[in-house]
């Protein structure tokens, strides 16, 4: 089993939901960021998106955007995010690391040399906001025999026949976005959403996160009822940059109250 | 072989890469083109309006005076500038205004550079009564200044962008994420041939009327093909238009980059002279960008050619040879600029003037025999208190 099948099985036997963050990675340093992460981690979450900041973020609302402008006037790269998941995975040995990013940075690095660097700094998945099924096989055939599944994403407009084509190749989990627009944004239709994830579980036997605009407590109880986990990341990203140097400690703190909503469903 | 492929790729190049919200709308997006394409209603509609409203065909011209300026070739102008609302964008936003009223579609959503693109959706908005965003860097809106206030005139918002450079990519940027937060009734109107397939197929032959009608109307004049044929390229729509109908001729095809102050420097917008592949704004294709796969900031006098990417189909015609690519200074433009519209009595748009900068370097080494066409995509109107600054400036410097 890889870690994203333990991690699972564990949550399901323990009747629990899974809580996955995202952070820019490198924001707004390295340093800061891992301090931030680590506690993250630490205070309750089950899986870690390691963002990698791109000039160009055409799905993400403003807090990301700024984010991400944060951790490149700080040399960002994505070796440094992934010199940033090698730390994290020392300090963390059974968690579930998934590197984001938008495709550009992915292929300017080298696919032929990705899968191997990934896979030695014991990064688990990757997802790939602006790569969709149809273009993913020059990414994937160059992973050969590693475990490095492509986390997929189905959004409130995938109608159900493509919910087939997303799920075919899919690894890890499938992250079900929550509502129409861009990260942090949007109004939620939860008669939809129950829809769209009753929809997906049809194509699928792997978990289905739900994410894009939940930021509270509140929120991550009542989507928690509906799928396999939720995914936070604006709303982190931006307690942290609020917090500034207090971030790893009000960062662990806002987790730790999600995690007791989720838990308390 | 057809390009693109079924996927919308052009060789390497093409293809789909946007977050999962908008793949359906593109899917859906693609299905309607083809099937409208496929209808003779809507193509005599399309080339209906285009002959009535745009003008079309427009003239192509001798430039007597500037062919014995350069002293070598002879040029000819394809005057898009003539067509309605003064450049050949129209030629698309005819179509795909068209197209998205027959999808049921409520709202148009635009971005522009230069303001010329913006300015003729905001023209067929109008003309369809359709409503119109228009999202144009902030840096743009002063630039074009003349442009803002003929959008708004027609009816639409324009909503300047402040996020990253503030221009062109930033507006593409902020449309997509507008658009994928309204999907359902919205039409995303793209200016080039660059985006996610269906657009840089559907833009292509949207704009391909521009080189059809110079073939026909060349060969009329001349009864033999032109040598070469220009056009400035930035996201390469008016350069694909007057291409395509010539790809299969034995016709030198030759686009125009902007050089900026110098392709040695950081400050040009050559994407394809100076830029390495990768992903951008739904496509593949050339791209500037550092060592480590970040956009960079491009520079170019012009609004219109200020873009860190190119259309797909350009990358693949330069890598295929089929294609050249050369690039034409913030200088060399602006002695253009000057030159035609003292030769000829033609005022270009900023963007054209690269296009006539190459061909009259290229005219100079050839005898009187050879024939070359630009594109003079558009007029420059738009560009009249940015040239006066600019030449106010240069004066200064000489003193």
């Amino acid at each position: 089993m890889n870690r994203f099948e333990k991690t699972f099985a564990a949550l399901s036997s323990a009747n629990r939901k899974a809580l996955i963050a995202y952070f820019t990675a490198g924001d707004p340093d390295m340093h800061s960021s891992f301090a931030t992460l680590d506690a993250a981690c630490k205070a309750g979450v089950d899986i870690l998106e390691l963002g990698v900041p791109f000039s160009d973020a055409t799905s993400d609302g403003p807090v990301i955007q700024a984010a991400a402008s944060r951790a490149l006037a700080n040399g960002a790269t994505l070796q440094g995010v992934i010199d940033l998941a090698a730390r994290l995975r020392a300090a963390h040995p059974d968690l579930p690391l998934v590197i984001f990013s938008y495709y550009n940075p992915i292929l300017n690095f080298g696919l032929e040399r990705l899968g191997a660097v990934l896979d030695a700094a014991g990064v688990d998945g990757l997802l790939i906001v602006d790569l969709p099924p149809e273009e993913s096989a020059e990414l994937t055939t160059q992973f050969g025999d590693l475990d490095l599944p492509l986390i997929r994403l189905v959004a409130p407009t995938t109608p159900p026949q493509r919910m087939a084509t997303i799920a075919d190749g899919a690894g890890g989990f499938i992250y079900l976005i929550t509502r129409i627009g861009v990260t942090g944004s949007g109004t939620l239709d939860i008669a939809a959403l129950a829809r769209q994830a009753g929809e997906l579980r049809k194509f699928t036997p792997l978990p289905i996160c739900l994410g894009f605009g939940i930021s509270t407590a509140a929120d991550a109880r009542q989507l928690g009822s509906l799928a396999d986990g939720i995914i936070i990341g604006s709303a982190l990203v931006a307690l942290a940059h609020e917090a500034g140097e207090q971030a790893p400690q009000i960062v662990a703190e806002r987790v730790a109250a999600i995690r007791a909503a989720l838990d308390h469903n | 072989m057809q390009q693109p492929d079924i996927n919308g790729h052009f060789g390497p190049f093409g293809g789909r890469y946007v977050g999962e919200t908008l793949m359906p709308a593109i899917i859906e997006l693609e299905a309607a083109y083809r099937e409208a394409a496929a209808d003779k209603n809507f193509i005599a509609t399309y080339q209906d309006t285009l002959t009535h409203y745009v003008g079309r065909p427009t003239p192509l011209d001798y430039a007597q005076r500037l062919s014995i300026y350069a002293g070598g070739a002879q040029i000819w102008l394809k005057r898009e500038d003539l067509a309605h609302s003064g450049a050949h964008k129209i030629n698309n936003t005819v179509g795909q205004g068209l197209l998205a009223k027959r999808m049921g579609k409520k709202h148009l959503i635009a971005e522009t550079g230069a303001g010329q693109h913006g300015v003729a959706t905001a023209t067929v908005a109008a003309r369809l009564g359709m409503d119109c965003k228009v999202f144009m860097g902030a840096e743009d809106v002063r630039r074009q200044a003349p442009n803002v206030h003929r959008m708004e005139l027609l009816g639409a918002e324009v909503i300047p962008v402040t996020s990253g450079t503030a221009t062109l990519k930033d507006a593409m940027n902020e449309a997509l994420r507008y658009w994928s937060a309204t999907v359902a009734d919205t039409f995303y109107v793209i200016g080039s041939v660059a985006g996610p397939h269906p657009y840089p197929m559907m833009v292509r032959d949207f704009q391909r009327i521009i080189g059809d009608e110079a073939r026909r109307q060349f060969l009329a004049f001349n009864a033999k093909l032109p040598n070469t044929i220009t056009a400035c390229v930035g996201g390469g729509s008016n350069a694909l238009g007057i291409f395509t109908a010539f790809l299969d001729d034995p016709v030198e095809l030759l686009g125009v980059e902007a050089a900026g102050e110098g392709l040695d420097t950081m400050r040009h917008a050559a994407t394809l002279n100076r830029g390495r592949p990768g992903v951008l704004h739904g496509s593949k294709s050339y791209l500037l960008q550092d060592k480590d796969g970040q956009i960079l900031e491009p520079w170019s006098i012009s609004a219109g050619l200020d873009y860190p990417g190119v259309g797909p189909e350009h990358a693949y015609l330069k890598e295929s040879g089929r294609a050249s690519y050369t690039a034409v200074s913030d200088d060399e433009a602006l002695d253009a600029f000057h030159i035609l519209t003292r030769l000829e009595g033609i005022i270009p748009a900023l963007e054209s003037s690269h296009a006539l900068a190459s061909a009259i370097r290229e005219a100079r080494q050839r005898d009187r025999n050879n024939h070359i066409i630009v594109c003079l995509s558009g007029r420059g109107d738009k560009d009249l208190t940015h040239v006066q600054q600019l030449t106010a400036s240069k004066k200064s410097e000489v003193k």
